[in-house]
Formats: structure tokens, C-alpha cells, sequence
């Protein structure tokens, strides 16, 4: 019989005003008794809705029910036939718009905690003595994926389980991508990343850091000279954008991909970093995003008071509910209806305020949209020493300008068929660098379908 | 792993390594850079490529001991190896059509105006260097300049080496003696590329100036590097690190490159302290 309470069961966190001031994962995670009573709460619906929710099509009913009756090592095995990255998902992906929505759970009270189930089963495992995976006999083909976010890692993983010689081009120095330079510690501890790259190493996945495919090769270099059948291009959407408004070039004004970099890459955070970063002590975020809402915490973990400033309303916030909610619970202040229109320097070319344009919304259109536009003469200026731009990011043009016959939408996206094929044979993309910035499980799904499509191209060669 | 093969003084402060990288040794032309680590907790800086050697897989980098990671760079020894080197990025620098080019480097810029001279003498464009220095202490590759132009000066704020003055007054002088020049292109320290676009723009001569921002990765992805070019943001990393020397905004590429100077200066001291007492 289903455990029928409404709620889910809660997650311990760090208490709001002891976790704004260090940089320790806010959610603790289920114990063992919490997960199997969440577990009880799974109606285990025939048709599984949720199952249809998830971007890698995880088997939902099947791995809670094996929590349910204790058996978190069958519950593993069932996620790991899907998803090569649970810790990581259980973490960061939006269940309350994929499986969660689904969730009959869900139609009266609150879905199961399908998310918090899923890294307590993550977790269990990475806390077992370590059982090395078997490398798999290798079929003789070399694959190459370049870039090791999301989408790589995944289908780099896939491909090395069905025997592939795969060698990940990494650019920056350390692997992981968006988990390693975007996601904050707080949130993903990279200890975490690391262990998941780890296990992809253990499948014989070789990583070169250090390399920017566009420049110190090409991808027809790899193909050509260093024997890569097929490669796959999963190098996301690193470029920031900017607003362009008088003032965004002075000292103290920061992209959020900058800001996050400096901090969660390059470790400014910690007291001894041979980095340096400068949060202020009034640091205003401008955006709504989940990046956003990472950089609004990060600001204030370093000392600042932060505002968030959206030119919208709480209502049209891209970020997640979660994230809002533990950015207020630390203190943060949103600023709604409010979009900056230059930012002011102090008499040494700091920044000194951001003039803000005040909004409101428009009757919706045709489409239902309710447009922000400005209401007249109304300007305010905040002060602040520290502006934080987090208006999206898009992706990066150096493999496209580099690679002949490589075609690409007038936005910078690749473009790719359902299976991550693009118009060059051979060579496949997925994830953010075809989508624009988009979700790590929406990644994953593109680099599980690529490599599903790599595997069947190079078997028929 | 990127082995230190060969390292040389060239003046107190100013040092060149020969770095074991064959990937970036394959690719690299005169203009680009790189990006380096010394250890595992390192930042990471951008060193423009002074060399490299196709053959051996080895490229050349010289770099001016100015702060805490340039401090420990210099104190790893051949045979050692650098954590991280990355390359070579931004784009290389524009030679096709020149017939004659006058190079402007200033201090440790020299070092990345040498290998452009060189380049261009290989050319067989008419290339004439000027290189302009503090004193005769600081002076670098002087032998390499003479060998690689047809008219070489050299400048110093004291008169200790080459001719008293700046560079702009050498550069003045040669243009009033009726040389004409198709492309200026510079390298030095920002207030001496400001004058000598200044200089230019007044004597109508195109002109390139190679930029030296603070950057994280030099990707194109953070954003740390940008500057404003004929009212336009670009990033040196991706879009330069050469841009036309008259449409660039100095004063704001000054005031950047200051932004974290308290901490460069406390950290580069700590650095310091630390090798002192290794020594003892």
C-alpha cells in the first residue's frame, strides 16, 4: 500500500543563514529512511508518465521501487542503464518540468521527489567500496568528442561501453565543462564531477586538456591525420552576451560566465587563490536565470549585499523554483520590472551605480506573452561596486569558422539532425552547441542519441 | 607533459623558456599566444608565442617577472614541466600585401615584435625596427633585430643604450627623412601604443597594436579580456589580440589592466617571501 501524504519528504539543507557564508553543498541529501519512505510514496503507474518526462527515459517506477524495498544497489544499476551521470542530474536537472510534471503524485499534492531519489541512489553508490568498472573489449574504431560538459561526457561514456576507442579534446585544464566552471560548489561539488569523469576513465575514455579543437587542430586534422572515424562536437554555449549600454566595460563589471569562472574553475573563492575576484560589497545581478540565481549566491557568499535585478516579474523568472527560493532564503533581493540602461563609474573608473529603467507589462499579445516596456521618465539608480551581466550566452564560433563544410543556423547553433548528424559526414553535435543554452539533461539526451548514431555509422563503414 | 627544454636570462628580468609542445608548435604563427599554469593551483596567463620550431615541437615563450605567477614561472628550471599550456589562440598577425612595415616595440614587447619582424624579413618585406627600452640593462635581442630588418633603432628613456628619447621620436624622425611606411604595427606597454597610434593616426599610417588584457580561459568564453574598438565590444582573445591601433579605446584597456592590481601586488610580495625563505 503507497505511503499517500501530500508532501514529499523534506531534504535537509544548511540553515539559509549559515550556508550564505560558505561555499558547502546546501542540500545535504535523504538519509536512508527518508528515500525509502519517498519511495513508498510511488504509485508505480503502469503507463509511467514520468518515464516519458525524462530526457534519457530513466526506467522512474522501476529504480524507486527498488529503493522501496531496500535494494538501492539494483535501484543504481537501473538509473546507470539510462543515465551515465546521476549524481549530477539528482542535483541540477529541473525535475518540476520533466518527470516530476508527469507525476500523478502530482495532480493532488506534490509529485514525488523523483530528484531526490535519484541522487540518494547516486550517492549510496559513490559511498560503496569502489567496484571498478570492466573495460570493455575494444572494437578497433577511434571516436573523438570534443568538449567534456554534459553531452560529451555522456556520449563519450556510451560510446566506450560498446568498445569505441574515445579520446575527449577538453579546452580549458580541467574536464567537465559547464559542471566545472558553471555550476557552483555549493550546488555541484566537484568532487562529484570528478568522480563521474573518473569512472568514464575506468572505461578506457582517454582526456586531453589543454586543447582548443578550432585551434591547435582541426576537426578534419583529427579525422584526417589522427585516424578519429567519427567525432562529436558537444562544445556548448560559452559565449556571454552583453547588453551593450554605456558603462558595461568599466572595472567591476563582470560577465556572469567571468565571475563564475573565476570562482568555481579557478577557485577564488578560497582564501590562498593565486586568482583573484571581486564580489564588492553591494553587487547587483542582472537576469533570471539559473546562471543568474549561481552568480547572486556566489556574490553573497563572498560578502556582498545582492540584488538581482529581471526586467519581468517574479512570474516570468527562466530559473528554477528551487533555485528562487534558496536565493531568497539567503538573503538575496530581487529587483522585478526593472532592466539597466547604463552603468555609472566613480571617479577611478569603478563601478559606481547601475541606472535602471523601471517596467511594467503590457497587455499579453497574440501569442499570450505579456511584453515588459518601459514606463516613462520613471529611472532609478542602484548603487553598487559590482555588476554581474546573466542575459544568456551563446555558442562559440571557433569550431564553426574552422571546420569546411560544417553548417550552422545565423545565431551560431549547429545544425543537426535528430540523431546529431550536421551537414559534414561523420561528424556529429549535440547539446548546447546545437540548442543554445539549455539544461545538462537535455545534453545528455543529445550526446546518448549521437553516439547511438556514431555507433551504427562506424559498425556499417 | 610540457617539459622545459631551454631557459635563458636576457636581462634581470626578463626570461625566455623553450617549452615542449608539439600541438601548438604544429599551428603556431607570429601574432598568436598562449595560456600556461606552472603548478596545480595556478592562474592562469597569457604569454604571447616570441617562437617555435615546427620540427623540433617546441615553442618559445618570453616573459617579464612581474608578478607572483611569472615569479614562480622563473624559478622552475629545465627539465621541469609547466601543468598547463594552451595554444595558440587568437588570430595570427596580418602580413599579406605589406611592403614595407615599421615594427614598434617597447620593453618586454619586444619580445613578441622580434618574432613579427622575422616574419616579415622572411617575407621579404622591408621591415625597420624600433625598440625602445629604460635603460641599457633591460635591453633584449638587440643582435636578433639588426639581423632580422633593414634599419634598426634603439631607443632609452636615460641615453644608457641607443639613441635618448622615445620611440615616437624615433619613429617621427624616420617618416620626416621620407620613409613611407604601408603598416605600423606595435607592441608595448599600453601608454606607449597609445602614443604611437597617436603619432600615426596624425602621420596617416595604418596601424596594428597588439593587446595584452587580463584573461581566464582565451576562448572566448568569459569576457575578462574585452575592450572597445571603434566604439565596439571585441575580445582580444578571439578577435585579437591585434586590432587597428587608431580605433582603440587605451584609456578604458588602461584602467582594465589595473583592476586587480592591489591583489597582484600583495600576492606577487607573498610569492616573494616564500621563495626568499626556501632560500634560507
Amino acid at each position: 500500500m503507497p505511503d499517500m501524504s501530500l508532501k514529499k519528504n523534506e531534504m535537509p539543507v544548511q540553515q539559509p543563514d549559515v550556508r550564505n557564508k560558505n561555499f558547502s553543498e546546501v542540500a545535504l541529501g535523504y538519509t536512508e529512511e527518508q528515500a525509502v519512505s519517498e519511495a513508498k510514496r510511488c504509485l508505480n503507474c503502469k503507463n509511467k508518465p514520468c518515464t516519458g518526462g525524462c530526457p534519457v527515459q530513466i526506467d522512474i517506477p522501476a529504480f524507486i521501487g527498488k529503493i522501496a524495498e531496500g535494494d538501492f544497489a539494483e535501484a543504481y544499476r537501473i538509473i546507470a542503464e539510462s543515465s551515465s551521470l546521476p549524481a549530477v542530474c539528482g542535483r541540477v536537472c529541473p525535475q518540476e518540468n520533466q518527470c516530476e510534471s508527469k507525476c500523478v503524485r502530482g495532480i493532488k499534492g506534490e509529485p514525488v521527489a523523483i530528484g531526490r531519489l535519484e541522487r540518494f541512489v547516486a550517492d549510496w553508490h559513490n559511498a560503496q567500496p569502489e567496484i571498478l568498472a570492466e573495460k570493455p573489449v575494444s572494437n578497433g574504431h577511434k571516436a573523438a568528442v570534443i568538449g567534456s560538459g554534459p553531452s560529451g561526457l555522456t556520449c563519450a561514456g556510451d560510446l566506450a561501453k560498446k568498445g569505441y576507442d574515445v579520446t575527449i579534446f577538453e579546452a580549458l585544464h580541467v574536464a567537465g565543462g559547464v559542471l566545472s566552471y558553471g555550476i557552483p560548489e555549493f550546488r555541484l561539488p566537484k568532487s562529484i564531477v570528478q568522480k563521474e569523469i573518473d569512472s568514464l576513465k575506468a572505461l578506457g575514455v582517454k582526456i586531453e586538456t589543454n586543447v582548443v579543437v578550432g585551434k591547435t587542430v582541426s576537426v578534419d586534422e583529427l579525422m584526417q591525420n589522427e585516424g578519429f572515424e567519427t567525432v562529436f562536437i558537444g562544445t556548448g554555449a560559452g559565449l556571454p552576451r552583453f547588453m551593450n549600454i554605456p558603462g558595461e566595460n568599466l572595472n567591476g563589471v563582470y560577465s556572469a560566465n567571468e565571475f563564475l569562472t573565476r570562482i568555481n574553475l579557478m577557485k577564488a573563492y578560497k582564501e590562498n587563490s593565486s586568482t583573484p575576484i571581486r564580489a564588492g560589497s553591494n553587487a547587483v545581478i542582472v537576469g533570471g536565470g539559473n546562471v543568474a540565481m549561481d552568480a547572486a549566491r556566489c556574490a553573497k557568499r563572498l560578502g556582498a549585499d545582492v540584488h538581482i535585478v529581471y526586467r519581468r516579474t517574479e512570474h516570468e523568472l527562466p530559473a528554477r523554483a528551487e533555485e528562487i527560493e534558496h536565493a531568497k532564503e539567503e538573503g538575496i533581493v530581487f529587483k522585478f520590472l526593472t532592466n539597466p540602461v547604463e552603468i555609472k563609474a566613480d571617479e577611478n573608473g569603478w563601478v559606481k551605480s547601475i541606472v535602471c529603467q523601471q517596467m511594467e507589462l503590457s497587455e499579453p499579445d497574440a501569442s499570450g506573452r505579456a511584453k515588459a516596456v518601459p514606463i516613462e521618465g520613471a529611472l532609478i539608480e542602484i548603487e553598487a561596486d559590482c555588476v554581474i551581466m546573466s542575459i544568456g550566452t551563446s555558442p562559440n564560433p571557433l569550431i564553426k569558422s574552422t571546420t569546411e563544410g560544417l553548417d550552422t543556423q545565423t545565431w551560431g547553433g549547429i545544425i543537426a539532425d535528430e540523431n546529431g548528424l550536421t551537414s559534414k559526414k561523420g561528424v556529429y553535435a549535440g547539446g548546447d552547441a546545437v540548442t543554445s543554452a539549455a539544461t545538462v539533461i537535455l545534453a545528455m539526451g543529445a550526446g546518448k542519441k549521437a553516439a547511438a548514431a556514431m555507433d551504427d555509422y562506424m559498425k556499417n563503414k | 607533459m610540457f617539459e622545459i627544454l631551454e631557459k635563458r636570462s636576457l636581462n634581470p628580468t626578463v626570461t625566455l623558456m623553450k617549452i615542449n609542445a608539439p600541438r601548438i608548435a604544429a599551428k603556431a604563427e607570429p601574432g598568436q599566444f598562449i595560456i600556461l599554469r606552472t603548478d596545480s593551483e595556478s592562474e592562469r596567463i597569457p604569454l604571447t608565442i616570441a617562437d617555435y620550431d615546427r620540427n623540433a615541437g617546441t615553442v618559445t615563450i618570453i616573459f617579464q617577472i612581474v608578478g607572483a605567477t611569472t615569479e614562480k614561472l622563473n624559478h622552475l628550471s629545465v627539465g621541469e614541466c609547466l601543468h598547463d599550456f594552451v595554444g595558440p589562440l587568437g588570430t595570427a598577425t596580418e602580413t599579406e600585401g605589406l611592403k614595407k612595415v615599421a615594427v614598434v616595440g617597447g620593453g618586454v614587447g619586444c619580445a613578441i615584435a622580434y618574432p613579427v619582424t622575422k616574419k616579415l624579413h622572411e617575407l621579404g618585406v622591408e621591415v625597420h625596427a624600433i625598440a625602445g627600452f629604460r635603460n641599457s640593462e633591460l635591453v633584449i635581442l638587440e643582435d636578433e633585430f639588426r639581423a632580422a630588418s633593414s634599419k634598426f633603432v634603439l631607443m632609452s628613456d636615460d641615453g644608457s643604450a641607443g639613441e635618448k628619447g622615445l620611440v615616437t621620436d624615433a619613429l617621427r624622425k624616420l617618416v620626416e627623412s621620407g620613409e613611407k611606411y604601408d603598416r605600423v604595427i606595435t607592441i608595448g606597454p599600453l601608454i606607449m601604443m597609445k602614443f604611437v597610434c597617436g603619432l600615426t593616426k596624425e602621420l596617416g599610417i595604418p596601424t596594428v597594436a597588439s593587446m595584452n588584457p587580463i584573461m581566464i580561459d582565451g576562448t572566448g568564453m568569459c569576457g575578462c579580456c574585452r575592450l572597445t574598438v571603434g566604439g565596439k565590444t571585441k575580445f582580444a582573445c578571439v578577435d585579437g589580440p591585434e586590432f587597428d591601433g587608431h580605433l582603440i579605446d587605451f584609456d578604458e584597456a588602461m584602467a582594465r589592466s589595473a583592476m586587480y592590481k592591489p591583489f597582484e601586488q600583495k600576492s606577487r610580495e607573498e610569492t616573494c617571501n616564500l621563495f626568499s625563505q626556501e632560500v634560507k
